[in-house]
């Protein structure tokens, strides 16, 4: 191709035809531009007065409003987190002349505290979207609302807005299982979507509340309203009205949270309880709680700092994150672990001296009984929570099969399913041990382990779980807090379905409850306080130790500050032969088990019988 | 005799480290005078969020990166390249419309996997002009009847494949970057006489096959108040900001107008508008004359390129750059429809950016290439 057209074609024409084109189009884009140019003129200057009188006089904006945020109720229709409607004196800076002025005004009409004014100031220099308002002064009185509305119309850039803000009705025996919201941090602003967000208040920070933030928020309203060049709302022109959040429905019984919450007493603490049936969390407490309703407006820092630094830790979540040693309520797993693996067996019988010790002359692992058992069995050995058998166990065992028994029942995992925070605990094991020691395991670290001490670490939820799989004769749900949201039950998808676990031998699910119901009714069991019920109670007590006793040492509560005093666990299903409900308890350095075991009793009674006492019954709902 | 400061300049821009590197200083220069112009009015436009703005001189830093790569390219290589690359391009159009990535109910994306995301349609803003350019670099201008039709279908085919994804702004873009280098190439004006002739009846088939928001959007903009709520308001509230900027504008960052939520699109296709209020005509006038002055230098290099391929994609490409500048302003200044069409290298982000830096490096590449003279 070409060769023949070279002959012909003249370059230089082609040339020149081209160039003739470009400055044909230099022109052309000359002439475009001027065009551009007189229309800016046109606007700019010639229209300049009709567009500024539009641009002032008549400025439509829009505005969102936050859309009502959906309720939380318990199992039985109480609302423990309800809307509460306020009035805000509120600021929008852009729209004030003279801000010293107009401090001075508003002094001379209301109380306004140092703190309020210096608040204001520091939102005013945060970040935030133009002509949005700030908050000065929270909930008004009536009174106070119709002192400022009198004279509003001298104070410039001044409104009273009403609002919804949030209310927790039963402050904190519920604080930790339903959380609270938070005035909105830039942090926040980044996970979610930004344009639903304005205007909002306050966003879900933790428990319920937290994890539920996309059903509970809804969707904000859109208005697009005229304006006056002082800001003042003339016309609303068009509206979309906000969509409220959905309402969630909890597995939760808010009496029962609440009498568990009050017989912790003085103790710091958490109890834990399941419907075996469902995986429901029917209480969920940690002791001290403190009051929710701080946080909804954004907590001062004054009271923030009185909660952080307070040493009995309110903020601290103990029934998800506390991680403390199961002590002898792992007994049940254990001897289980051992029958699996062939390490036990119901008939053997064995002679518990006083002590263990894995080689002759080596440490003596102390028995809580100092003159030992005497012959005893696999069962006895529950019912009297006999240390010895299962420092023998253990050691036999080694950590291995203890660990891939135990991680069955969720013990190192976060189990639950719709809280977040929940803490791993801690499931040691060979590799653990070498990856964060660079040590191997010791035959002594098993021995440990075998009475629920040592490495071993668990949180109260893990080991109500673990025990919903005992109540239920191997299978049991993941725990979860909410039942329904908009009358639609929750999907959890895999992680919500049965876990199944499978002994090679079924009947020692049935034999263990036995022993475990025995705890209770035989004359030596150790729980054997709680007899008499007219359902049938399956608990193991534990007794769980803050520090280690030196050998031969003696445990002297009189002369131990209360901190270092045993923490007292319990672990109860009921009734046993179909449980309705699992119990687990544990009062810090609560001593003897005797406390949450009497605990566990009178949820049991509360909660299968309905026995509460009369002050409760604010907390009834409509039991339908 | 002392020399001027502009014979000066222009020995500068002469001196033999440039002539290296392949920049030309003058387009140079006026593209980072248009950038930066376009920065502080972003910084306004988006609020003061200086994560944004961060976020735009990265993109402009690496349309610059883009642009110097290509200036050292050769425009032989590209001649060879360009029927190749078009195939390729259109090939990937295919391809959109077969496996493309949605967004905002329109297909335009195609995934790389485990890369990011791309829209082949914004490189055949590039490659268009490339193929019909390298077409008439082998064929005696101006072209014959034949040569027009040809060039005509090669243009359609992958306009109608962008029309249908569907993205009426790029499809029209790609459809104009090709007619200039035809118009380059000395389509004879009576053809361009009896096309504008034919509009009309181009126009009522076009308005057949629009959808339903478009053709909404020309309904709006013959009558902006019509829907005071709706599909006007971008083009009231704009208007209201240009015309209250007056002569020499409200200052930065101080447009009630601009810093009020009502521009949906402030920082992206309506920022002139935050640049009318707040630096009024001055202001406008400032941008423009930078765009007029990269314009300037497109049109000068490709006047002054040594073969036919080089010229007609020069010019084409100023050309296609004009256009979109022109339609920006004109369409948030309401003479024009509303398309979606950002201010180039002003507006908020979008791979036109990179795009655009690139046609600038091709640019480079024809000026800088030349033999000495």
């Amino acid at each position: 191709m070409g060769h023949k057209h070279h002959i012909f074609r003249n370059y230089r024409q082609e040339q020149s035809l081209t160039q003739r084109r470009v400055i044909f189009s230099a022109v052309f884009v000359l002439i475009l531009s001027l065009i551009l140019m007189s229309r800016l003129f046109y606007l700019q200057v010639v229209e300049h007065q009709r567009y500024v009188t539009k641009a002032d006089d008549n400025r439509v904006m829009l505005v969102t409003e936050p859309p009502p945020r959906g309720l939380i109720y318990d199992r039985h229709g109480v609302v423990l987190a309800d809307n509460r409607p306020i009035h805000s004196l509120t600021i929008t800076p852009e729209r004030v002349s003279n801000l010293p002025k107009l401090k001075g005004m508003l002094s001379g009409i209301l109380n306004i505290s140092e703190d309020e004014w210096r608040t204001f100031d520091q939102r005013r220099k945060e970040y935030r979207r133009p002509y949005q308002s700030i908050t000065l002064k929270s909930q008004l009185t009536d009174e106070e609302w119709a002192k400022v509305s009198v004279d509003l119309y001298k104070l410039d850039g001044v409104q009273v807005e009403a609002q919804l803000t949030r209310y927790y009705p039963y402050g904190e025996a519920f604080a930790h299982a339903i959380g609270y919201v938070g005035r909105i941090t830039e942090k926040d602003l980044k996970r979610v979507d930004n344009q639903s967000y304005q205007g909002a208040q306050f966003i879900g920070k933790t428990g319920v509340e937290g994890f539920y933030e996309n059903e509970l928020f809804g969707r904000p309203g859109i208005s697009k309203v005229e304006v006056n060049a002082r800001g003042r709302i003339m016309e609303e022109l068009e509206r979309q009205n906000p969509v409220p959040g959905h309402d969630l429905h909890l597995y939760l019984d808010a009496r029962l949270q609440q009498y568990a919450y009050d017989l912790l007493g003085d103790y710091k603490g958490s109890v834990v309880a399941l419907d075996p049936n469902t995986g429901g969390i029917l209480a969920l407490v940690s002791k001290p709680g403190f009051d929710p309703n701080l946080f909804v407006r954004g907590i001062s820092s004054k009271n923030y700092a009185s909660l952080r630094d307070s040493k009995r830790l309110p903020l601290f979540n103990r029934a998800l994150r506390g991680g403390y040693p199961p002590a002898s309520t792992i007994k049940p797993f254990m001897a289980l672990a051992g029958l699996e693996y062939g390490f036990s067996s119901w008939n053997e019988s064995y002679y518990a001296k006083g002590f263990y010790q894995i080689n002759p002359n080596g440490r003596r692992y102390r028995d809580w009984k100092r003159e030992g058992h005497g012959w005893i069995n696999l069962e006895r050995s529950i019912i009297e929570s006999v240390d010895t058998y299962y420092y023998q166990l253990a050691h036999k065992m080694g950590i291995t099969p203890i660990h891939n028994f135990l991680s069955q029942f969720g013990f190192g995992d976060r189990t639950v399913l719709d809280l977040n925070g929940a803490g791993k605990g801690l499931l040691p094991s060979n590799e653990w041990k070498k990856a964060k020691y660079k040590e191997s395991w010791y035959p002594g670290d098993s021995v440990n382990v075998g009475i629920g001490q040592g490495f071993m670490v668990a949180t109260p939820i893990q080991i109500a779980t673990a025990v919903t799989a005992l109540a239920n004769r191997g299978h049991y749900y993941s725990p979860r807090m909410v039942e329904t949201v908009e009358q639609e039950p929750i999907d959890f998808g895999v992680a919500g379905e049965d876990h199944k676990i499978k002994l090679k031998n079924n009947k020692n699910w049935e034999r263990m409850v036995n022993a475990m119901r025995k705890v209770v009714t035989d004359s030596k069991g150790t729980a054997r306080r709680l007899r008499g019920t007219d359902y049938s109670i399956a608990g193991k007590t534990g007794t769980g130790q803050v520090f280690s006793l030196q050998e031969d040492e003696e445990y002297d509560a009189k002369n131990l500050v209360k901190r270092l005093h045993d923490h007292a666990l319990f672990i109860g299903f009921a009734p046993s032969d179909k449980p309705d409900i699992v119990v687990f308890s544990i009062f810090e350095n609560g001593g003897s088990s005797s406390k949450p075991a009497d605990l566990t009793k009178q949820l049991f009674d509360a909660y299968l019988n309905d026995d509460y006492p009369k002050q409760y019954d604010f907390l009834k709902g409509d039991q339908s | 005799m002392n020399a001027t400061w502009y014979q000066r300049f222009i020995r500068f821009t002469n001196a033999r480290l440039w002539r290296l590197t392949h920049i030309d200083v003058l387009l140079a220069a006026s593209l980072v005078l248009l950038m930066s112009g376009g920065l502080v009015v972003l910084y306004s436009a988006s609020g003061q969020n200086m994560e944004m703005v961060e976020r735009q001189v990265f993109r402009l830093a690496l349309g610059f990166a883009v642009c110097l790569a290509l200036a050292q390219l050769p425009p032989k290589y590209m001649l060879r390249a360009s029927p190749l690359l078009f195939v390729a391009i259109a090939g990937l159009l295919v391809g959109v419309l077969l496996f493309g990535v949605g967004a905002k109910g329109a297909q335009r994306w195609l995934e790389i996997p485990g890369g990011p995301r791309f829209q082949p349609s914004e490189i055949m803003k590039i490659v268009m002009p490339m193929m019909i350019a390298w077409y008439f670099a082998h064929r005696p201008l101006p072209p014959s009847f034949k040569q027009i039709a040809t060039v005509l279908v090669i243009i359609v085919i992958p306009v109608l494949m962008i029309a249908k994804q569907p993205d009426l702004g790029t499809s029209l873009l790609v459809a104009v970057s090709g007619l200039f280098v035809l118009f380059l190439a000395g389509l004879p004006w009576i053809y361009m006489l009896s096309a504008g002739a034919c509009a009309p009846v181009a126009g009522y088939l076009l308005w057949h096959v629009m959808h339903d928001y478009q053709r909404q959007r020309v309904l709006t903009f013959l009558n902006p108040e019509s829907d005071p709520l709706g599909s006007g308001w971008n083009i009231i509230q704009s208007k209201t900001a240009i015309g209250s900027g007056g002569v020499y504008g409200k200052g930065w960052l101080e447009g009630t107008q601009a810093q009020l939520n009502f521009l949906p699109e402030s920082h992206t296709d309506f920022i002139i508008a935050v640049l009318g209020e707040e630096f009024g005509m001055l202001g406008c006038g400032v941008l423009i004359f930078a765009y007029l002055l990269v314009i300037a230098r497109g049109l000068y290099i490709s006047a002054t390129a040594e073969d036919n391929y080089a010229r007609l994609l020069a010019g084409s490409l100023t050309l296609t750059f004009f256009v979109y500048m022109f339609v920006n302003i004109g369409m948030v200044s309401g003479i024009l429809p509303v398309v979606g069409v950002p201010l180039p290298l002003v507006s908020y982000g979008g791979t036109s950016i990179i795009t655009i830096m690139a046609t600038f490096g091709i640019l480079m590449s024809i000026q800088t290439h030349k033999r000495a003279r």
